[in-house]
């Protein structure tokens, strides 16, 4: 049994929480500047361009790529033969947002009633994410993750017999309906399968995963490069202004399902896709 | 093409833009958002005076990071304009004749935009550090509680846009990927 103290959870978290807002993934700016090459929309190369040079000045200044520094959706993987002391995980976990947020000059968008509103003034709480795995490590991913494109998502619950056919009209449709609003462009996250809300929770998840990597399973792998052609086929393009590039990734995930159901949701995140881990 | 354009926006100066063209703005701003407008709106309707003078005013929705020691502000990009589409006729109906935003409008506040002569730019989402770049200044004008939400009045210089939606109504988000579709087709 390793022991992890909650201060380490917390100055990683801290400093996840900082980095994740001020330097763009390495895959992201890639995918962008491919899209950049392949663009020829003309309003559209010039927007590109922009949004280059908003992440370069970003990384030299150190400041945060977009002002919705977003709600900080921090998944735990945990070692099971792990024992965290010093203190309350969750706690922990906030703790680091809440330094994070305030030593990065990030900004506060979290409220804290859904209908009342009212701003927390930490941006805490975090959504967290925990899964037991083998081993003694811990592995924190912090995605900060904003609302434009959040609000743009949607989940359905499909009958079998809608099949292939049912998803792919789902996403396209998804995209239209979204427009301009997620700023494009966007990196659409797919769950499949599972439960109403494990669909969700792997549409999350593969808006994490890196844009370089694809579904382990060919068949889903050759939808996600199928349904990412398609979706840059609508012309919605860069900022909804006309153009080739309105997606510059499309990642799926998938689970095991029920006999009577497919479940599918769509999460959309915009250019600015975040994601930091470290491994504790 | 780049247009110039210094403000106020007058409805003169608004008349000339076109949705599609790519502007280079200069000139006094205000920020607002959410519950910026909600109040601004609940001002008028107890027939009490804005903050500021409306009157050929610029509208930035935008909710910026805290400004790091030593910046004007921190990062800047647009919000999604149509949380504003509640309060925008109201707003333009006082004089307020320019929105700076992201995202699609309501045809209510197209209308409103053609009968006060309003123009809707867009600034690019998610490009926060480089609009900053073009913000000179920041003076708090009020409503200090709401945070990232107060109202600011900004000097902004060059600040890169592109006009959306233009006071007859054309909309680029319309003619912009239909535009784009039809020209990869020949
Ligand atoms: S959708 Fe993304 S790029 Fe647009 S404002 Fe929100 S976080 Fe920034």
């Amino acid at each position: 049994m390793r022991e992890i103290h909650v201060n380490s959870i917390i100055d990683t978290i801290e400093k996840l929480c900082i980095d994740a807002n001020t330097h763009l993934p390495c895959d992201v700016k890639n995918a962008i500047e491919r899209c950049r090459a392949c663009e020829d929309g003309s309003i559209a190369c010039g927007i590109l361009d922009n949004i280059i040079e908003n992440y370069n000045i970003a990384d030299k200044e150190n400041v945060p790529i977009c002002q919705d520094t977003g709600m900080a959706c921090v998944f735990l993987e945990i070692g099971q033969d792990v024992h965290i002391v010093g203190g309350d995980l969750t706690e922990a976990v906030n703790e680091g947002v809440r330094r994070g947020y305030a030593n990065g000059y990030l900004r506060k968008s979290v409220v804290k009633d859904p209908v009342r509103r009212g701003n927390t003034g930490d941006n805490t709480p975090a959504m967290i994410y925990t899964e037991i795995v083998p081993g003694e490590n811990v592995k924190i991913t912090i995605g900060p993750k904003g609302f434009g494109s959040e609000n743009m998502s949607a989940v359905r619950m499909f009958k079998p017999s809608a099949g292939l056919q049912g998803i792919k009209d789902f996403i396209i449709e998804t995209v239209q309906a979204a427009g301009p609003n997620p700023c494009p462009p966007i990196v659409i996250g797919v769950g499949i399968g599972g439960t109403f809300d494990k669909a969700a929770l792997l549409a999350k998840k593969a808006i994490m995963r890196p844009l370089d990597t694809h579904h382990p399973d060919p068949y889903y792998a050759d939808l996600e490069t199928e349904m990412l052609n398609k979706v840059n086929e609508l012309g919605i393009g860069p900022q909804g202004f006309g153009g080739k590039t309105t997606a510059i990734g499309l990642n799926i995930e998938t689970l095991p399902t029920h006999i009577a159901g497919m479940p599918c949701a769509i999460n959309i995140n915009c250019h600015v896709t975040r994601h930091k881990s470290e491994v504790l | 093409m780049e247009k110039r354009v210094q403000l106020p926006l007058t409805e003169e100066l608004a008349k000339t833009l076109k949705a599609g063209d790519t502007v280079l703005l200069t000139g006094y701003i205000y920020t607002s958002r959410d519950a910026g407008h909600k109040r601004m709106c609940e001002t008028l309707a107890k027939g009490e005076p804005l903050p500021f003078d409306p009157t050929d005013a610029t509208i930035y929705y935008v909710g910026p990071t805290p400004a790091k020691p030593g910046q004007v502000i921190g990062s800047a990009g647009p919000t999604t304009s149509g949380r504003m589409d509640a309060y925008a006729p109201t707003m333009m109906s006082v004089g307020a004749r320019g929105m700076i935003g992201k995202g699609a409008r309501l045809p209510e506040v197209v209308e409103a935009m053609k009968k006060y002569s309003g123009v809707y730019f867009g600034a690019i989402g998610g490009a926060g550090a480089l609009l900053a770049k073009q913000i000179k200044s920041s003076e708090l004008v009020a409503y200090e509680d709401l945070g990232a939400e107060a109202l600011r009045k900004l000097y902004v210089e060059d600040m890169p846009l592109v006009v959306i939606i233009d006071c007859e109504g054309n909309n680029l988000y319309e003619f912009g990927p239909a535009n784009y579709l039809a020209q990869k087709g020949n």
